[in-house]
């Protein structure tokens, strides 16, 4: 039988997302490890390295990070700001290093919630009110792909404020003030990062449909993500490196396949599977 | 109705009444496992209370699902309120149907309230939902604020009717409610669902327990292997397989019972322990049998009709 799609109700999506966020907040087992993660990433890490290098002056564990600044592509070179090799390093540092941060932060925590967010009604026996409920199963999947994706990027953007505002803090003063974000970050965060984290979700949204627990969903998650995360880590650094739009034109990229994805991923929630039903027709053999 | 060939020809022709609120014809549903329903009929008239009885696996949970669409049967019709559950009309079903699932399927991490509110999301009800007024009516309103995990078994399930009437449903859909429960929660469950039913709402529920299907169903569905097998109003089905009048006799010496056998009007006689069961072609027979009895030096401790139970019925399809 060939079930009929009405017109999308946004409240109803937008419901199933607040509740999902309201569950969250009140899981901090859950989301402290996340904060961690994010403060690990872009402040105390970021910020201890910068303030060694700017505070060691020109000796030589400066002077062969610099050197390796020779391998940069000759843009970056020329984009890198300060007189000595120490402001030098402290700028290609804050602007370039750092970047795979970006991605990895959202990712790991998108994909940890995400992971749980089908296979987790199932579990929970809470798949059952939402399969008798009218919200359809293409709003129950965009609920919980912002649900997913909100706790991620969200973390991400504050995590990014933070790292600009300890970058010009510390590196700011030996380059001439202030210098960070730069265009290409803006490009990163804004224009970049999304579509990465809506493809890595549309897998793991879809693996989360799937599996029979959310032990199995989290570590086919993390299996699955991996790839994904070494590519946009890649596309990320390329992004910030490489000359003129290169960072337009991987987010283009990310976006058509971010969309595609995501179109393919609504088709793995099924009322059934929130049921935790295994139901596969089998017509009646002749004898 | 796919009524068991044994009991084919003692069947009742469905009576006429008011329109079917739910109607599966033939429906059928294959689990990867097995099948969960085979050609499958049920008729709910609106307004009625409909039980479905039968043991673990029966198919009463499936059927329950197939009615709000939540599982769309592979072969055999699903109509609820005229339309197909499981195709575009869904949506309009489900809005007019309220579940209580076997686990009340509720947020353990967020409150009362917390759970209430999303049930009013979902079902479009704003922000002029009847929140407290539905938990009011549960008992449960001065636990809005406290966080499910904290409640216990029959508060989850007040909360669970509560966040399933919410939206004022034609069609209350209750499976195993009274489950876990202790009598005095079985007890006010069952008062809420006569009350809704007296409300004008129909209501289909499943249960293992036949004594309170037996006071509460206008009708009841016996399902075994996923089919129906047996289906109407309890006196009905008792009248169907019992159409004589039964008695009960007690004495000092059940023993002594035994003259009951060969006197005239005793269709059939069972002895127990404590007495003996005896099916009589007309109750009018009863003042005579004691007389009998009496004259023989039988000294009675017992003589009352001896109706039958919605469980002797059960155990006797099953046991056929």
């Amino acid at each position: 039988m060939r079930r009929g799609h009405r017109r999308m109700d946004r409240s109803r999506m937008w419901a199933v997302a607040r509740n999902d966020l309201r569950q969250l907040g009140h899981s901090p087992d859950f989301w402290a490890p996340m904060l961690v993660l994010a403060a690990l990433f872009f402040v105390i890490i970021p910020t201890f390295l910068l303030l060694t290098i700017t505070n060691l002056g020109n000796v030589g564990t400066v002077k062969n990070v610099s050197a390796a600044l020779d391998l940069l592509p000759q843009t970056a070179q020329h984009a890198i700001r300060g007189t000595t090799e120490a402001d030098r390093t402290s700028y290609a540092l804050a602007v370039y290093l750092f970047a795979p941060m970006a991605v990895i932060v959202p990712m790991t925590i998108s994909t940890a919630v995400g992971a749980n967010a089908l296979v987790g009604e199932k579990e929970k026996g809470t798949g059952e009110f939402l399969a008798h409920s009218p919200a359809s199963e293409r709003e129950i999947y965009l609920g919980k792909l912002i649900a997913s994706l909100v706790p991620g990027y969200l973390t991400t953007l504050i995590g990014f404020g933070c790292y600009s505002l300890a970058v010009n803090l510390i590196v700011g003063p030996h380059v001439g003030g202030w210098f960070f974000p730069t265009s290409a970050w803006w490009v990163l965060m804004l224009w970049v990062v999304p579509p990465f984290l809506a493809i890595t979700l549309s897998v793991v949204l879809r693996l989360s449909a799937r599996v029979k627990s959310a032990a199995a969903a989290q570590q086919a998650s993390g299996l699955v993500t991996l790839p994904l995360i070494m590519i946009s880590y890649a596309q990320s650094t390329g992004g910030l490196l490489g000359a003129g739009n290169a960072g337009l034109w991987v987010g283009l990229f990310a976006w058509v396949a971010a969309i595609f994805g995501l179109m393919r991923g609504a088709r793995a929630v099924t009322r059934p599977r929130l049921l935790g039903v295994d139901s596969t027709f089998r017509p009646a053999q002749s004898p | 109705m796919t009524i068991d060939t044994t009991f084919s020809e003692q069947a009742a022709a469905p009576a006429a009444g008011p329109p079917a609120v739910v109607d599966l014809a033939g429906v059928g549903f294959s689990f990867s496992a097995g099948t969960g329903l085979h050609d499958l009929d049920l008729a709910v008239p609106a307004g009625s209370i409909t039980v479905l009885v039968g043991p673990n696996g029966a198919g009463k949970t499936t059927a329950l699902r197939v009615v709000t669409g939540a599982l769309v049967p592979h072969v055999g019709t699903a109509r609820v309120f005229g339309s197909d559950p499981g195709g575009r009309d869904g949506e309009d079903v489900r809005r007019r149907c309220g579940v209580v699932a076997a686990k009340p399927a509720l947020y353990d991490r967020l409150t009362g309230r917390d759970n209430l509110r999303f049930a009013a999301e979902l079902f479009g009800l704003g922000r002029d939902a009847p929140i407290e007024a539905a938990a009011a009516r549960f008992g449960i309103d001065r636990s809005l604020d406290l966080r499910v995990s904290g409640y216990s078994t029959g508060m989850k399930t007040r909360l669970a009717l509560a966040r399933a009437v919410l939206h004022g449903p034609d069609l209350l859909l209750l499976d195993e409610p009274t489950s876990g429960l202790d009598p005095e929660s079985s007890h006010a469950v069952l008062g809420l669902v006569r009350e809704m039913a007296a409300g004008g709402t129909t209501v289909v529920m499943s249960t293992h327990l036949l004594l309170e299907a037996e006071g509460l169903a206008d009708q009841v569905v016996m399902m075994e292997d996923g089919t129906d097998i047996l289906a109407g109003a309890t006196d009905e089905l008792i009248h169907r397989f019992w159409p004589r009048p039964s008695v009960r006799f007690g004495a000092v010496d059940a023993a002594g019972l035994d003259v009951l056998a060969g006197l005239d009007g005793v269709v059939a006689y069972a002895r127990d322990a404590g007495g003996a069961n005896v099916d009589l072609d007309d109750l009018a027979r009863v003042p005579g049998l004691v007389a009998a009895l009496t004259a023989a030096g039988v000294r009675l401790t017992q003589v009352t009709p001896h109706a039958r139970s919605l469980e002797e019925l059960y155990l006797r399809v099953r046991n056929r």
